[in-house]
Order: C-alpha cells, then sequence, then structure tokens
C-alpha cells in the first residue's frame, strides 16, 4: 500500500452560531434537520477518508451537498467545525498561519470553477504570482512561468490579459497557475463546469494527460457523474454533507450503496465504464476457448470479439497469465440486463 | 373603490398631499411674521423671547409652533463653539519641549497636537512647493536661520519651467503615451506663458500633498472599515454626513484648529476628500469575487500580501473612481480653502471674482481646470500600467525615459543659464515667468463681456426680470409660506410611504433637527433654490441623456464630457455665468443647473446602458418601434439608477447652492460665508453645514429606500 497523503477523520463542517457547542452537544448524532431549526447549516457531516500517493478521488455531489465545503476544509480555506485532517501525516488543524503558509507555498496548489485569476496580471503574471509570493526573484519565476505556460498549451498568448481568453483558456491558465509552484497535492474545485461541452471533453483529455505526466495525489470536485467516472481512481458521492459511498467507479455502477446513488448509476453505459475484471469469473479458469482478452480492457473495446465465440473466453493479466474467465452471455447481462434489477 | 383596490399607493400619496395643503391652508401667516427678521442673529430686541439652556442664552422670535418651531437647538452652535474653546485652550495642560526657546512650556494638549500637525504638514507643503519654486524654508527646518544666513547658497533656486514641463511630458509619456504627453506639455507651456507659473506651482504643491495624504487615509481606513464590522459601524454615520456637507461648512471650525493657511487647507480638504475614498475602497472590496481570495491564500499569501497584492489591484476599478473624486475635490477644495488662507490659483481666482475681473478669474479657473484634468488622466494611466517581461531592450531603451529627463534637466538649466544674458536686467523668461507679466487674455475677455453687456443687456436684464419676477420670487414665496407642521407631515408620510416605520423615523429626525434650528427660514430658501436647480438639470440632463442613448458613439462622447466637467473645480462654474448675468440669483442658478446636470446626465445614459441585451432583443422581437422600447422597457429598467442620479444631482445641486453664496444668495450659504468671518463662527458653520447635510441625507434616505425596494421588486442588482 503506498502513502496516505491526506487522511480525514469524521470531519464536521456546520455554519452558524454556536456550531462548536451543538457539534459536541450531539455527541456526533449530527441531523441536519434539528441543526437547521437552531439556525445551523451543516455543510460535511463525519467525512472520513484517505487518499494515497499519487491518486484521483473524484468527490460528486449535486449543488449544496457539501462537496466545495469539504475541499475548502482539506485546504482550510475554511476551518473544520470538528474532526481530523492530516496531510502527510502532519495535523492541519493544528498548523499555525506561519507553518500554513508554508505548506500552501510547496505542497498545495488549487484551481477554481471561476478560474479565479487575477484581472490586473497577465497570463504569464498569473502562473508566476505564487512563485513571486513565495519570493522566487522574477527572472526565475517567468521562466518557470514560461514552461507551465508551454505545458497548458497557451504559448503565444502569455501577454494577453485574462478578459482577453476564451473560458477553456483562462482554466488552462488556471490550472498552470496551480501547478507552477511543483505541489505534491492538487485541488481542483470544479474546475471543467463553466466550460461548453466540447472543450470540457477536451479538457478532461488534458487534464487526464498531465496526471499521467505528473502523478499528483488530486482531489477532484464535479457535479458531473460522466466526468467523475471518467476520470476517478475512486469517486466519493456526497449528500447534504454526508458521504454516501467511496468506491471505484466500477464498484459504484456495479454496487451502488444507496438508492440515491443507484438514481446516478441507471443510466450509465456500464461497457464503457467496466473493464473485463469487473464482470469476469476468477474462479473458472478451464476448459477455455481460443480467445484471450486483457483483464484490463474496457468492455465496449472487446465486447463484439467476445460476443463472436460460443465458448469461455479466458482473461489473462499483463504477464499472460490466465487469471480467470468470461461467458459471453455475461457481455450480453452486462450491457442490457441488471439496469433494472442491479446486478 | 376599483382603483383604490388598484393602486392602493396612489390613493396614499394623494391622502398626504390632502393634508399637507389643509394644514398649509389651515395655519395663517403670523402677522409679526417677516422673512429674515434674524433668527440666526444674535441682536437683542424686545420683541425676542428668550430662553436659557446649560447655561447659553438664546434669543428668537416666538410664533405660533405650528407656524414655525421655536429654535430649541439654538444653544447647540454658542455650545459647540465654546467647547472647541475650551478643549484648544485649556484642556489637558501638559509639559512640552520648545525647541526654540529651549525649555518645557506649558501647553493644552490639543492645541499642541494642532501645531505638530500643522508644522508637518507645512513642511511637506514647503519642500514641494521649493522644488518647484524655490526657497528656503525646508532647509531652515533641518538647519537654522543662522545656518542659512552662513551658507546663502544652500537657497534652493526652483526649477526652471521647462524642466517642470519636460518632466511632466515625459512622466505623462511613460504612463501613458503620445497624447498624454503633448496634453501634458502643452498644458505646462500655457501656465507658464501665460504668467500663472507661481500660483499654478503653489496649488500643484498644495495638492500633492493632501491628495496622496488622502488617498492613503481613504484606502487605510477603508481597508480597517473592510476587516472589521466595528470600525465599519463606527465609520458610517460620518461618512454620511459628510458626503453631503457643503465644503464650505468644514472650513469654519478648521480656522479654530488649524489657524490660517496652505497647511489648514490641507487638513481640511483631507476631511473632505477621505470619506468618499473610503466608501469607494469598501464598495470595491467588497465586490471582489470570494475564489479570488481563496486563490490568493492558496498560493500562500500572508495578509499582507493578499491585501496587497490581490485585494487591492482586483478592486481597483472603484478605488480607481476613488482617486478620481480625491482629486476632484482636491481641486474643489485649492479654490475654497482660498478663504482660510491658501496661496495659490484658487486665491486669484477669488479675488479676481471680488473685483469682478471676469478675463482674470478665467485665466485662473482655465489653469486649474487643465492642472485638474491632467492629474486625472495621469492618475488613471499609473493604474492601469503594465510591464513588459519580455521585450529584449537595450539598456537605452529601457532607460530611455530616466536619459530624456537627464538631457532636458541640463537643457533646461543650460537655457535659463543664458536667459539670465539674454534678458538683462529684467526678468528671466527661460527661468520663470513672473505673474502678470506673461501674455494675459484677461483684457480680451473682459471686453468680451462688456460687448455682450452692452449688446445684449436688454434681453438679459429681460430675461433676470421675468425669472425672478415671474418665477423666482412667488416660488421662493410658496416655500416660506409653508408652516413648519405642514413641512414635517410631509416629509415623515413619504418616509412612511416609502420606507416604513424606519425611514419615517430617520426622515422625521432630520427634519426636525432642522426644523429646531435657528435657521429653518434660511433652510427652505435653500431648499427652493435646490429644487429649482433639480428640477431644470434633471429635464436638461434626462433628454440629453436619452437622446445621446441613441447612438454608441455619442452616448461614450457625453460620459466623457461628464468626465471632464466633473473634473473642474466648483467655484469655476461660477465664472461664466457671472459674466453673464452678474451678480444676481440667476447667476447661481444657472451655475447650480450646469452643474447639476452633469449627474443628471450620466446617471441617465448609464441607466439606460445597464438594461440587459436580451430584454432589447426579447422587445425587438415582440415589434415594438424605439418609442414604444424606450417608454415600455427601457425607462421602467433604468429608472432605478437614474433615480440615484437624481440622488447625486441632489447633493450637486445643494453644493452649488451654497457655493453661491458668494455671489450674495439669502440661503443658509450666506450665514457659512458670514460665519468665516466670525470670531465665534465656528460652531454656526458647523451647525449650518449639518443642516445642508442633513437636507441632502433626507432626499437620499428617501431615494436609496425607495431604489432599493425597486430593484428587488425588478429582481434586478
Amino acid at each position: 500500500m503506498s502513502e496516505t497523503v491526506i487522511k480525514c477523520e469524521s470531519v464536521y463542517k456546520i455554519f452558524g452560531q454556536n456550531a462548536k457547542k451543538m457539534l459536541e452537544e450531539s455527541n456526533g448524532n449530527v441531523d441536519a434537520k434539528t441543526f437547521q431549526e437552531k439556525g445551523c447549516i451543516v455543510g460535511v457531516n463525519n467525512a472520513s477518508f484517505e487518499v494515497v500517493k499519487g491518486e484521483m478521488l473524484v468527490v460528486m455531489g449535486l449543488s449544496g451537498s457539501g462537496k466545495s465545503t469539504l475541499l475548502r476544509c482539506i485546504s482550510r480555506l475554511t476551518d473544520a467545525t470538528g474532526g481530523k485532517i492530516f496531510i502527510e501525516g502532519q495535523d492541519l488543524l493544528e498548523l499555525n498561519n506561519k507553518e500554513l503558509i508554508e505548506l500552501r507555498r510547496n505542497k498545495m496548489g488549487m484551481v477554481f470553477q471561476s478560474f479565479a485569476l487575477l484581472p490586473h496580471k497577465t497570463v504569464v503574471e498569473n502562473i508566476a504570482f505564487p512563485l513571486q509570493i513565495k519570493g522566487t526573484n522574477t527572472e526565475e519565476s517567468i521562466n518557470r512561468a514560461m514552461e507551465m505556460v508551454k505545458l497548458v498549451g497557451l504559448d503565444g498568448r502569455e501577454n494577453y490579459f485574462p478578459r482577453e481568453l476564451s473560458g477553456g483558456q483562462q482554466q488552462r491558465v488556471g490550472i498552470a497557475r496551480s501547478l507552477a509552484v511543483e505541489p505534491d497535492i492538487w485541488f481542483l474545485d470544479e474546475p471543467f463546469s463553466a466550460l461548453d461541452p466540447l472543450i470540457r471533453r477536451e479538457m478532461q483529455d488534458e487534464f487526464l494527460r498531465l496526471q499521467e505526466k505528473l502523478q499528483k495525489t488530486i482531489m477532484f470536485i464535479t457535479h458531473d457523474f460522466d466526468e467523475a467516472l471518467k476520470l476517478a481512481d475512486r469517486i466519493a458521492i456526497m449528500k447534504d454533507g454526508i458521504i454516501e459511498q467511496l468506491d471505484t467507479p466500477a464498484n459504484i455502477v456495479l454496487n451502488p450503496a444507496t438508492e440515491y446513488v443507484r438514481k446516478f448509476t441507471e443510466e450509465v453505459p456500464r461497457e464503457k465504464v467496466l473493464i473485463i475484471e469487473d464482470v469476469m469469473d476468477a474462479s473458472i479458469k478451464n476448459n477455455l476457448g481460443d480467445l484471450k482478452v486483457s483483464k484490463d480492457e474496457i468492455i465496449e473495446n472487446v465486447a463484439e470479439k467476445i460476443l463472436t465465440q460460443e465458448n469461455l473466453v479466458g482473461v489473462i493479466d499483463s504477464n499472460n497469465n490466465i487469471v480467470g474467465s468470461i461467458k459471453p452471455s455475461k457481455i450480453i447481462d452486462t450491457v442490457f440486463g441488471g439496469r433494472k434489477n442491479g446486478s | 373603490m376599483e382603483y383604490l383596490k388598484k393602486y392602493p399607493k396612489l390613493f396614499q400619496w394623494l391622502f398626504l398631499l390632502i393634508v399637507f395643503f389643509a394644514l398649509c391652508f389651515a395655519i395663517d401667516v403670523p402677522e409679526t411674521y417677516k422673512f429674515i427678521r434674524g433668527q440666526a442673529e444674535f441682536v437683542k430686541d424686545p420683541n425676542q423671547s428668550v430662553y436659557f439652556f446649560l447655561g447659553k442664552e438664546v434669543r428668537y422670535y416666538a410664533f405660533d409652533v405650528f407656524w414655525r418651531l421655536p429654535p430649541l437647538l439654538g444653544w447647540l452652535p454658542i455650545w459647540i463653539n465654546d467647547s472647541l474653546f475650551f478643549l484648544m485652550n485649556e484642556w489637558m495642560p501638559m509639559e512640552f519641549w520648545n525647541e526654540d526657546t529651549q525649555e518645557f512650556k506649558t501647553r493644552p494638549l490639543l492645541l499642541q497636537i494642532s501645531r505638530n500637525l500643522t508644522a508637518f504638514m507645512t513642511f511637506l507643503i514647503e519642500l514641494i512647493r521649493e522644488i518647484l519654486l524655490g526657497g528656503l524654508e525646508t532647509i531652515v527646518a533641518f538647519t537654522s536661520w543662522d545656518f542659512i544666513d552662513a551658507y546663502p547658497w544652500l537657497e534652493l533656486p526652483g526649477l526652471p519651467w521647462t524642466i517642470v514641463a519636460a518632466g511632466a511630458a515625459i512622466l505623462s509619456y511613460k504612463l501613458s503615451g503620445k497624447g498624454l504627453a503633448l496634453f501634458a506639455g502643452l498644458t505646462m507651456i500655457y501656465i507658464s506663458i501665460f504668467g500663472q507659473w507661481k500660483p499654478s506651482m503653489q496649488t500643484l504643491s498644495f495638492i500633492l500633498v493632501a491628495a496622496p495624504l488622502s488617498f492613503i487615509f481613504g484606502l487605510g481606513l477603508g481597508i480597517a472599515a473592510y476587516k472589521s464590522k466595528r470600525v465599519e459601524k463606527a465609520l458610517y454615520p460620518i461618512l454620511l454626513v459628510m458626503q453631503t456637507m457643503p465644503q464650505y461648512a468644514v472650513l469654519v471650525p478648521a480656522l479654530v484648529l488649524f489657524g490660517v493657511g496652505d497647511h489648514a487647507a490641507v487638513i481640511i480638504t483631507m476631511v473632505v476628500a477621505v470619506p468618499p475614498m473610503i466608501l469607494l475602497t469598501i464598495l470595491g472590496l467588497r465586490a471582489i469575487p470570494p475564489e479570488v481570495i481563496e486563490a490568493g491564500r492558496m498560493s500562500g499569501c500572508t495578509n499582507w500580501q493578499l491585501m496587497l497584492k490581490v485585494l487591492i489591484p482586483t478592486a481597483r476599478r472603484d478605488i480607481l473612481i476613488g482617486v478620481n473624486q480625491v482629486i476632484m475635490v482636491c481641486f474643489s477644495m485649492a479654490v475654497i480653502s482660498a478663504f482660510i488662507g491658501a496661496k495659490g490659483l484658487g486665491f486669484n481666482l477669488l479675488l479676481a471674482l471680488n473685483q469682478l475681473n471676469i478675463g482674470l478669474a478665467l485665466e485662473a479657473g482655465l489653469c486649474i481646470s487643465l492642472i485638474a484634468i491632467l492629474l486625472d488622466k495621469m492618475s488613471l494611466a499609473w493604474a492601469n500600467k503594465q510591464t513588459d517581461y519580455f521585450g529584449n531592450l537595450t539598456f537605452f531603451q529601457r532607460n530611455k525615459n530616466v536619459i530624456f529627463f537627464a538631457a532636458s534637466f541640463l537643457i533646461g538649466i543650460i537655457l535659463a543659464y543664458v536667459g539670465t544674458f539674454i534678458f538683462k536686467g529684467s526678468f528671466n523668461y527661460l527661468f520663470e515667468i513672473p505673474h502678470n507679466k506673461g501674455i494675459s487674455t484677461a483684457d480680451f475677455w473682459n471686453k468680451g463681456v462688456d460687448w455682450i453687456f452692452d449688446t445684449f443687456f436688454v434681453y438679459i436684464k429681460a430675461f433676470n426680470t421675468w425669472l425672478i419676477q415671474d418665477v423666482l420670487q412667488p416660488m421662493r414665496a410658496l416655500y416660506l409660506r409653508m408652516p413648519a407642521v405642514a413641512t414635517l407631515v410631509l416629509a415623515v408620510g413619504a418616509g412612511y410611504l416609502i420606507g416604513g416605520i424606519r425611514s419615517a423615523l430617520v426622515v422625521a429626525a432630520l427634519t426636525l433637527f432642522i426644523a429646531l434650528s435657528p435657521w429653518w427660514d434660511r433652510a427652505l430658501v435653500t431648499l427652493y433654490m435646490a429644487t429649482f436647480g433639480v428640477v431644470i438639470s434633471c429635464l436638461i440632463g434626462f433628454t440629453v441623456g436619452t437622446l445621446c442613448f441613441q447612438n454608441k458613439k455619442s452616448a461614450a462622447f457625453m460620459l466623457g464630457v461628464c468626465d471632464i466637467f466633473q473634473t473642474f473645480p466648483s467655484f469655476v462654474y461660477l465664472i461664466p455665468v457671472m459674466m453673464l448675468f452678474g451678480i444676481t440669483d440667476t447667476s447661481v442658478l444657472i451655475a447650480v443647473i450646469v452643474y447639476a446636470t452633469i449627474p443628471a446626465t450620466r446617471y441617465t445614459i448609464e441607466g439606460l446602458r445597464s438594461v440587459p441585451v436580451g430584454l432589447h432583443e426579447a422587445a425587438t422581437m415582440s415589434g415594438v418601434n424605439k418609442i414604444q422600447r424606450l417608454t415600455k422597457i427601457e425607462f421602467p429598467l433604468a429608472f432605478p439608477h437614474m433615480m440615484l442620479g437624481l440622488n447625486q444631482t441632489i447633493v450637486f445641486a445643494l453644493f452649488m447652492v451654497i457655493i453661491g453664496a458668494f455671489i450674495g444668495t439669502e440661503d443658509l450659504g450666506q450665514y457659512i460665508l458670514k460665519a468665516l468671518s466670525d470670531k465665534n463662527g465656528a460652531g454656526i458653520g458647523l451647525t449650518l453645514g449639518i443642516c445642508v447635510a442633513f437636507i441632502g441625507l433626507i432626499f437620499d434616505n428617501l431615494i436609496r429606500t425607495w431604489v432599493g425596494k425597486r430593484k428587488k421588486h425588478l429582481g434586478i442588482d
């Protein structure tokens, strides 16, 4: 198991006066309704999870579900009302202001939904901003910023002002800025939500390409379930401040934990999400036909091939060892069956 | 009954008006009542009633309480005055070290503070003044008079005007470009050639101290208010009153506290210029999107870095408007503070106006307006400047401005030196063109004025007589005919109908203060002049604004014109009207109208502009024509913003009415002007100022409340 980077232990965020006192009195049994009657709004309710190095955790929820609040607790833009948050083993809530600033200057980067670029600075100045705040000299920070400009493909526009760029370009600047200090932890708060669908898809691919290269530890917030499925290593689905389910995309699609989660998964084209490993039978490794497929293939890509077979199809890992098998009828089951009655 | 149900508000208003007029007719004018029987003057007269309060004797003419309320607040000015004197001369005496006499001396604390502050301001002003004009006060401040006697060559010679002109042009070029540089150069050359150099530089040195100090204090206090609710709550009422307080009124207490001269003028300018700066700073900081602040935090900003590198630059737009306001107020005060002994163009302007030398006044006014426009544009350009990191520049290119300045510095000195040979025995025109020794167009203008008078005298006179006899006098009489109770009922009723109990109480308190002061009659006269000005201004501004709005270019042009006119110091407006109409109420009213039309026009255009494009398109697709679109879509939606313009128009009109006292009117301003030359004037001046401010605030409160409700109703903002 690789190293844990972010760790939350029953984190609460409650807005309103006396929030702290009410939380203590409730003994961890926070009910949003009773709190609301007393003038408090529950933002995050008992969130516990870990994110390991290089992992991308996508927090998905509709507006008002507390996903952004959770992110702000972990970046300590707001102070959590209760619970503990550890960043690489350091207790975040115990840090004093100076240590917090050090942490942000060196370890964290964040991308915002509305881009949050500084209107008075050019593209390159915006990207160099975190470096200059750190005290890097002008020449070095501008050079580094130019590297970032190239990384996100904005060469030639470095002297533009944010207002002169399209939404997609502005968010590239936002991404470049958040990466300028080479942070280990990368927070993205609905980075693509304000973009057109086509641009959004393009940016998602670009983002995956970047992550392939950079291997950051990521918390990604979105309200788009498809986006979550496409990007995530694991997905946390939030509702009313509570994490309803936290699992890999495949498990969420195959085994939704609650009725709420099921509603999201119902319309999902499984063949596009699941890989062979998710549906294979690991117990049967004999009597296989000629065709072998890799366990990491997405079902959609191999479905046609498998469906032409009459025998069991063998499933192999990257070393060509047989790890299981799959019946052609199982593919039909996965794609067409199970949507209504679950699997 | 149908209508009653449909428009309940309308009937409430009608009812209010009926009550008002019923009261007006029911209460007769007392036989003893004559306007301006000197309610405010403390002349003893056996007909007067007397009461004592807090040991102060207040004399007044008693009337029926329904007609005029007794001046129960008559003690306030006397009390303020006594308190000020007590604070300055007796409160907290302490031992202070005296540099000159080398011994301790007992002095009241406040007096000492005021002296120190004064000395500091004087030093700053003198420093800049001596760089521009030469002198030795600054060096004396560091050394002593004996020292300067021993080394007379230490006296600063002052910069030749050529260098200052070149410097201004080069700075403008660096900040903005060729256009502004040309303007700066021409302005400076104009000032010099027309012999206004010395007073202009005196005014400039005053501005260069007052404006930055006001900016820093305003920004600082604005940030403090943004950070702390408590500071904001403490500041807010003061800001509100200061916004509508006429600039004249603050002069009088300043006289008592800081004495006469440029330093007092700077301090008083700060008092006037800081409040709008604070308000705009708060406004700008509040409007910053929260994500931008979070982005700053996540970049690892300390609190200072966040403020200086993220918050202030992001709020730049509003802060810039603040800077613009500061500069505007500074120039306005540069003229007005000539009343308390500030030197410079303002003093010349007042002197010329006093002597009815319109030509001279025009020249001084033009100079001050040109400098105002120049500084305004320069500050704007400064805030919008950006750096180029990638230009591969040579040493010369990078430092060309410094090199050019150094070169022009040398050339300027050489020219000035050469000048000593050319102009032997007379003034060295290449060093400084003395006052009144340049080209003067004063005669030309004066002749022009005479010509206008000779040619059009009959018409002007006829117009004047008609306006005064048939419009102004009856209107004034009507205002004075209002019984105090009727006015109160009208004001409070309007407050209640617009904003409910809260507004009614606020309006009642403000109106009562004025009614209980000794100057109710004067306040009515002020109100009548302001009303007349506002009505005409609004008609003009509204029409011009609507017409200009029909075309994008003309709208932009008009806004530019408004910008420039707004930069003129308010006093300058008196010059042309005095040219045409001489010393009459008409002059004041026309100045009021011209001045107050600026915000009326600006807000009309801005309001119409703010109507969303989507609605335009929706309207066009519904097949409306231009006029229908204006009346059905644009006016209703732009109306709230236009009402805010009305608010500004009222404030502007009040300001100008008060300033008009200089020409001679019978309103509150006249008393403020009187208080200036009165030893005990501080209390009177301040109370009068508050009265004027309250008139403004009554309308401010009503209009803002209405606009707030209306905007909510329309779902804009």
